[in-house]
């Protein structure tokens, strides 16, 4: 896996928000997680469609912070994995 | 009876089936896409975007892989290296003004009216002493830490702690908003306790509060600062002396930082056995703090309440302290009986009677540990003209007179670094017992918070204390 | 009536003639006419309005969830005393950690006379997630968009006309740190709480859904029938059909109707009680 892909490159299906390098943009497909923590992602904006920057990695690599609705949230990494991406959209990127 | 909450389930359940689950899906994403459209209406932002973007500079700097943790501790030794510094001169002016000025004049006003030996005992050298000398201990001190403790929140560092140590905290099974009751700790523990109702897992909020008495009040950095700037500060040249206290008192208040990760770790695999739950902490944009507008809302809001607390504390306990030194049974006082009994399992741990003594007249308030402690070694140690109780053979001389004192005391090197760890790692005072019990009305946890610490203190103390003995050190 | 009249463009105000009639009462207050609640996400300068208002110290701080549990002011504006009351934050009505509920419950069931949201203006799109929850459920609210001057250091222009216009309630810019739209607030608050003003808050499209709708309005009825009174039925049948578990359990123990009845729950620590938490 190259560190740095191009973001504007297709992806493997089922990359989740964990695989998103700091400086890459994602635009979210699906949450696969369920109950209060699915509900507290969404109250925070997570939602299919959402775009979101990863943007900050803290110093012991976990948590990452994601820049979400012009929020930065930190997220574990628990957390992202269960956030299904894909590329965004070019329209998006512009 | 039908009862209408029974059947009011029921009827839910059965229609939930209906409507499917992916109703707040719907809803989240309904007011979410409305929210950004309604936001792009509104909000113009500049075409082009700012070659640099400050927030995002520091963010960088802040929570760096290299640089995140030094400069964690870097900020904290700044902001105690500025308060030792600062709070040096004040302290003993004020020492000299209350103790030395004051308190002889009121003596011979008293004396001039006549009034008989105890009550101005009991009121000049236990209620007056013991108020003045907090005040001279704690305020110039808080007045300083406060307002930049307050600034360093009001700028939005206190979430980047929080992002950076969150790893640590999930290792330990905590929550990621535990760093923030503990940061919250670091002014007031009982505060502390009640900030941690944003964790919203119970099991991951009672180990917060648990643990909430390692991050270290702001009635025991005085003591911290007291005896770091006495005992170690001392032993280097002058130059370095305030820096190397204040490089001390930050040692401790990072092994309480290591004690919360390694409690918590202990309790999530013992008492309290679960998984670190989910979390997710938003870093607010950093806000340039109103510098003059912090400076009079925290000396005015924190440090005058908090010193109001601890004279209102002091002063009944001078009573106390002057009382059991003057009560005299079969030739010696109270006190000295209490401290003679106590003096043995004192020395075990490396401290004394007095000290022990002191903590256990300090339960309402760690912030009159150091009065006591001062008073209690006057009163029993028989210095140089204590025959009616008082302190007051002061020549202050920027500190002078407390290093005296515990010198007199009999106080070592050992005596000095098994009190800031003690003054670490023991119960919580009155006021925090009450707040835990109150936010987990459970007998067993109050008293689960309160023993932990305590014996836990027992036990460090008593190990350094056998060890620095054994290898001849003390 | 339009909203566009009601809402002015933001300026210091500390010496427009409108400033002159706040008396702040800090905590002294035995009767008021009307309660004002403040509602926002976490962060936003809800307490720092909060102080402004009352003249109290309400701690503040640059960090989500400074405020844990709710604070009580007065003021008199206008010849009239209002209470207000300070809210942790919140990003949802749907929440579920502690301090959050404490707002959710006072924001839904308190039955606030002016529920005002206050929301960070650098942060419109998430901000806007609550407010329209909000309005949703009351239609006596004003929006104080706050950290206005932050947005200007960002150089973010924010038409709170237009916004006002599309969220039917009045939309006050201001800067509460400094003081600035403390009077236009007020009087959006005097007007809305005596009536003056009548807010005709916009509703979501999605929420109307026809069979949503049937759904709903056969579980309200339900909801009515068992507690009498209650405000927001509707928020609380939305809330059961979503399987919220703290509302089935304030159901089943009753302590739903103690809200509807103007009380506030047991106190807060009673509902936060970690006696359950295993050992
Ligand atoms: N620049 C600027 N800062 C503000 C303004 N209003 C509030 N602040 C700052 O924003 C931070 C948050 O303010 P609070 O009043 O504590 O926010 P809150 O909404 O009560 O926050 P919670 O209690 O955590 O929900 C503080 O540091 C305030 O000083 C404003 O108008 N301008
Ligand atoms: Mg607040």
């Amino acid at each position: 896996m190259s560190l740095n892909p191009d973001p504007g490159h297709e992806q493997p299906a089922q990359r989740t928000l964990a695989d998103l390098q700091p400086g890459e943009t994602a635009e979210v497909v699906a949450l696969h997680s369920d109950g209060a923590e699915r509900r507290r992602l969404m109250d925070l904006g997570i939602v299919p469609g959402t775009r979101i920057i990863a943007e900050l990695r803290s110093p012991l690599r976990d948590p990452v912070a994601y820049r979400v609705r012009g929020a930065l949230i930190a997220l574990r990494q628990s957390q992202a994995v269960q956030i299904e991406i894909r590329s965004p959209a070019p329209e998006m990127l512009s | 009876m039908s009862d209408p909450a029974a059947d009011l389930l029921q009827t839910a359940r059965a229609l939930r089936a209906e409507v499917g689950a992916g109703l707040h899906d719907q809803l989240a994403e309904a007011l979410y896409t409305d929210a950004a459209h309604l936001a792009d209406r509104a909000v113009t932002r500049p075409d082009e975007r700012p070659r640099f973007d400050l927030d995002r500079a520091i963010d960088r700097l802040v929570t760096s892989r290299t640089w995140g943790f030094p400069i964690m501790i870097l900020l904290l030794t700044v902001v105690f290296w500025i308060t030792i510094q600062g709070a040096n001169v004040p302290s003993s002016l004020l020492a000299t003004l209350l103790l030395d000025k004051v308190h002889p004049a009121l003596k011979d006003g008293a004396s001039a009216l006549g009034v008989p030996w105890w009550l101005s005992g009991v009121l000049l050298d236990g209620a007056y002493l013991a108020g003045a000398w907090v005040v001279s201990v704690m305020l110039p001190p808080m007045a300083i830490f406060f307002p930049l403790f307050t600034l360093l929140e009001d700028f939005g560092y206190l979430p980047r702690v929080a992002f950076n140590l969150d790893r640590l905290f999930s290792r330990a099974g905590a929550h990621g908003k535990q760093a923030l009751s503990m940061t919250m700790g670091f002014g007031c523990n009982a505060a502390g306790v009640v900030a941690t109702r944003v964790i919203d897992s119970p099991r991951e909020r009672l180990i917060a509060i648990l643990t909430n008495n390692f991050a270290v009040c702001n009635g025991r950095w005085p003591t911290l600062i007291m005896v770091s700037t006495i005992f170690i500060g001392s032993a280097v040249p002058a130059a370095l002396a305030g820096l190397v206290s204040a490089a001390a008192v930050v040692s401790v208040a990072v092994l309480g930082v290591l004690l919360t990760f390694a409690v918590s770790w202990f309790l999530s695999r013992t008492m309290l056995k679960g998984q670190a739950s989910v979390f997710s902490l938003e870093l607010p944009p950093y806000r340039p703090p109103r510098i003059w507008q912090t400076l009079y809302t925290s000396v005015i809001d924190r440090t005058l309440i908090v010193l109001w607390r601890a004279v209102t504390m002091a002063v009944p306990a001078g009573v106390v302290i002057w009382t059991i030194s003057n009560v005299h049974v079969g030739g010696e006082s109270v006190a000295e009986h209490l401290v003679s009994l106590l003096d043995g399992f004192g020395w075990l741990l490396g401290l004394n009677g007095v000290i022990l003594l002191a903590y256990i007249v300090a339960i309402p308030a760690n912030e009159i540990i150091i009065p006591t402690i001062l008073m209690l070694t006057v009163l029993t140690a028989r210095l140089s003209g204590v025959g009616q109780g008082a302190g007051v053979m002061f020549e202050l001389e920027s500190g002078n007179a407390i290093r005296d004192i515990l010198h007199a005391g009999g106080w070592t090197t050992l005596t000095a670094i098994n009190l800031m760890l003690f003054s670490l790692i023991h119960n919580p005072c009155s006021t925090t017992i009450l707040t835990i019990y109150h936010e987990t009305r459970s007998l067993k946890w109050t008293a689960v918070a309160t023993a932990l610490p305590l014996l836990l203190g027992f036990a460090v103390t008593f190990t350094l204390a056998t060890a620095a003995r054994l290898l001849g050190w003390a | 009536m339009t909203m566009t009249t009601n809402t002015l463009p933001g300026s210091a105000c500390a010496t427009c003639p409108m400033n002159r009639h706040l008396a702040r009462l800090g905590v002294s207050m035995d009767s008021w006419d009307y309660v004002v609640a403040l509602a926002g996400n976490p962060n936003t300068g809800k307490s720092t309005v909060f102080n402004a208002l009352t003249g109290l110290r309400q701690h503040t701080g640059n960090w989500p969830g400074k405020t844990v549990a709710r604070a009580e002011g007065g003021f008199e504006y206008g010849e009239k005393r209002y209470k207000i009351v300070d809210l942790p934050g919140t990003y949802s009505l749907l929440a579920t950690s502690a301090d959050e509920e404490i707002a959710r419950d006072f924001i839904l069931f308190g039955q606030p006379d002016v529920t005002v949201i206050v929301v960070d203006a650098t942060r419109l799109e998430r901000n806007l997630n609550l407010a329209l929850q909000v309005l949703e459920i009351t239609d006596k609210a004003v929006l104080a968009l706050n950290l206005m001057d932050e947005a200007r250091r960002h150089r973010l222009v924010v038409d709170e006309r237009r916004l006002a216009r599309d969220l039917g309630v009045p939309v006050v810019p201001m800067s509460a740190r400094r003081g600035e739209g403390v009077g236009e607030l007020l009087q959006m608050v005097h007007g809305v709480a005596t009536g003056e003003i009548r807010p005709r808050p916009h509703r979501l499209a999605s929420t109307r859904d026809a069979a949503l709708d049937r759904v709903l309005s056969q579980l309200v009825a339900r909801v009515e029938a068992a507690f009498p009174g209650l405000p927001n039925a509707r928020w609380v049948a939305l809330r059961l059909l979503d399987d919220d578990a703290s509302i089935e359990s304030a159901i089943r123990d009753g302590s739903l109707g103690d809200l509807s009845r103007g009380l506030q729950t047991a106190p807060v620590a009673e509902r936060l009680a970690l006696t359950g938490v295993a050992s």
